[in-house]
C-alpha cells in the first residue's frame, strides 16, 4: 500500500508566513538567538559559593548528593570570581568582610546575578549590631532573597530555579557590550 | 592541693595586696588591688603555684562606677587540677595596664581582644593591635556607652560601618514565661514592663 505524502509547503493549510517585512524578519531572529543564548546561560549558572555563616553548610548540602544542584546546571562551584555567573551570598555579611564580597563581585565578569541566602545576607537578620552589615543589597544588585535561617536546600533550588525564569526573560542581545 | 589553699597561699605570698579567697559556686576568686602589679603576681602564681594556663582572660565595663574597668584572668593548673579566678581594677582615666604576655604567651591575643573591644591599653604588649575590628576603626562597640546599634563610621579602602535599624529594639525575650506571647522577643524598657513584687 502507498500513502501519498505531501512534501511541499501548503499555504492554504498551513497559512501564509512568507515574512515580507525585514524588521519582523530580523525581531524573529533575534529572538531566536535570544533565546538560545538565555537557554544557554540558564542551564549552567555557575556559582560562586559566597559561604559567610551556617548558610554556607546548606549551601554545600544543596550541591551533595541528595539535593544535587547539578540537576539545574549550576553544580560548578568556582572558587575564582572570574569563573563564576552567579554569587551565591550564603551567611553573616560582616562589615569587615563587605568590602571583600563588593571586591570579589566587581571581578566576576558580565553577566552576573547575585542570590542572598538566608536572613542574614537578604537583611542582617537576627544581627542588628554594629559588626554586621544590614543586608548585602546595600552594596551588590541582588536578584533573588531566599528566607530561612538557614534556608532548607530546597528553598535555595528554588531561588535558583527563579533566578534561571528571570535569566530567560533578560533582553541579552541589547545588552551585549559593542566591540569596537 | 585545693584551689582554696592555692589562693590562700598566694595572699600569704603578697599581704595587702592580693584579697582573701572569695568563693561563689565552687569557684576561687582573688582581687588583687594594684593592677600594676599584676605579672608579678601572675609570674607567682604560674611559677610556684603551678597556675600554667591562662584558659582566659576578659574585661568588665563598670559603667558608671568607678574603678571603671575590672580585667578578669581566668587560671588553671595542670599539677593540681583547679582553677583560679584573678580579678584586678582600672580607671578609666588610666586604662592602661601591664601586660601578662611575659608569663602567659597566649595573653597576646586575649590583650588585643580587650584592647579592640574595651580600648584597654596593655603596656609592654609587643603586637598591641586590633583583633576584630580593623585598624582605624574609631569606636570600642563592647564599653556600655557604646550603643548595641552601632556609629557610622568609614576607614577608605578597608571597611565602613552603619547604625542598624532597631526600630524601638533592642528586643528581648524572657525565659520563662507563662505563655508564647509573653515570651515572645519584645522591646522592653524600665517604662514597659510590669511593676514586679
Amino acid at each position: 500500500m502507498q500513502r501519498s505524502t505531501e512534501l511541499g509547503y501548503n499555504s492554504k493549510v498551513e497559512g501564509d508566513v512568507i515574512v515580507t517585512r525585514r524588521s519582523a524578519a530580523l525581531n524573529w531572529l533575534r529572538r531566536g538567538l535570544e533565546g538560545g543564548m538565555n537557554w544557554g546561560r540558564k542551564n549552567s549558572l555557575w556559582p560562586m559559593p559566597m559561604g559567610l555563616a551556617c548558610c554556607a553548610i546548606e549551601l554545600m548540602g544543596t550541591g551533595a548528593s541528595r539535593y544535587d544542584i547539578s540537576r539545574f546546571g549550576a553544580e560548578v562551584m568556582r572558587f575564582s570570581p572570574r569563573q563564576s555567573d552567579v554569587m551565591i551570598v550564603s551567611g553573616t555579611v560582616t562589615y569587615k568582610m563587605a568590602r571583600v564580597v563588593q571586591r570579589l563581585f566587581e571581578q566576576m565578569p558580565e553577566p552576573k546575578w547575585v542570590i542572598a541566602m538566608g536572613a542574614c545576607a537578604s537583611t542582617g537578620g537576627m544581627y542588628r549590631s554594629y559588626a554586621v552589615l544590614q543586608g548585602i543589597d546595600r552594596l551588590l544588585p541582588v536578584d533573588v532573597y531566599v528566607g530561612g535561617c538557614p534556608p532548607r536546600p530546597e528553598a535555595l533550588l528554588d531561588a535558583l530555579m527563579k533566578l534561571q525564569d528571570k535569566v530567560a526573560g533578560e533582553p541579552s542581545l541589547a545588552t551585549l557590550k559593542r566591540v569596537a | 592541693m585545693t584551689a582554696r589553699e592555692l589562693a590562700l597561699q598566694l595572699g600569704a605570698q603578697f599581704p595587702g595586696l592580693v584579697s582573701a579567697p572569695a568563693e561563689f559556686r565552687g569557684e576561687i576568686t582573688l582581687r588583687v588591688a594594684e593592677a600594676e602589679r599584676m605579672p608579678e603576681v601572675c609570674a607567682a602564681a604560674k611559677a610556684e603555684l603551678g597556675f600554667d594556663y591562662l584558659v582566659d582572660m576578659t574585661s568588665v565595663d563598670n559603667y558608671g562606677q568607678d574603678p571603671r574597668f575590672t580585667v578578669v584572668y581566668h587560671l588553671y593548673s595542670y599539677r593540681h587540677h583547679c582553677w583560679l579566678r584573678l580579678k584586678t581594677a582600672v580607671s578609666e582615666e588610666q586604662s592602661e595596664l601591664p601586660t601578662v604576655t611575659g608569663v602567659w604567651r597566649t595573653a597576646d591575643w586575649h590583650e588585643r581582644e580587650i584592647y579592640d573591644m574595651m580600648g584597654l591599653r596593655f603596656r609592654g604588649h609587643p603586637d598591641l593591635r586590633r583583633i576584630l575590628m580593623w585598624e582605624g576603626y574609631p569606636y570600642f562597640p563592647l564599653r556600655k556607652d557604646f550603643p548595641l546599634a552601632g556609629r557610622p563610621s568609614d576607614v577608605p579602602e578597608v571597611a565602613f560601618t552603619g547604625a542598624a535599624p532597631l526600630e524601638g529594639g533592642p528586643f528581648v525575650t524572657t525565659a520563662g514565661g507563662a505563655d508564647a506571647a509573653a515570651r515572645e522577643p519584645r522591646a522592653r524598657t524600665p517604662e514597659s514592663e510590669p511593676p514586679r513584687d
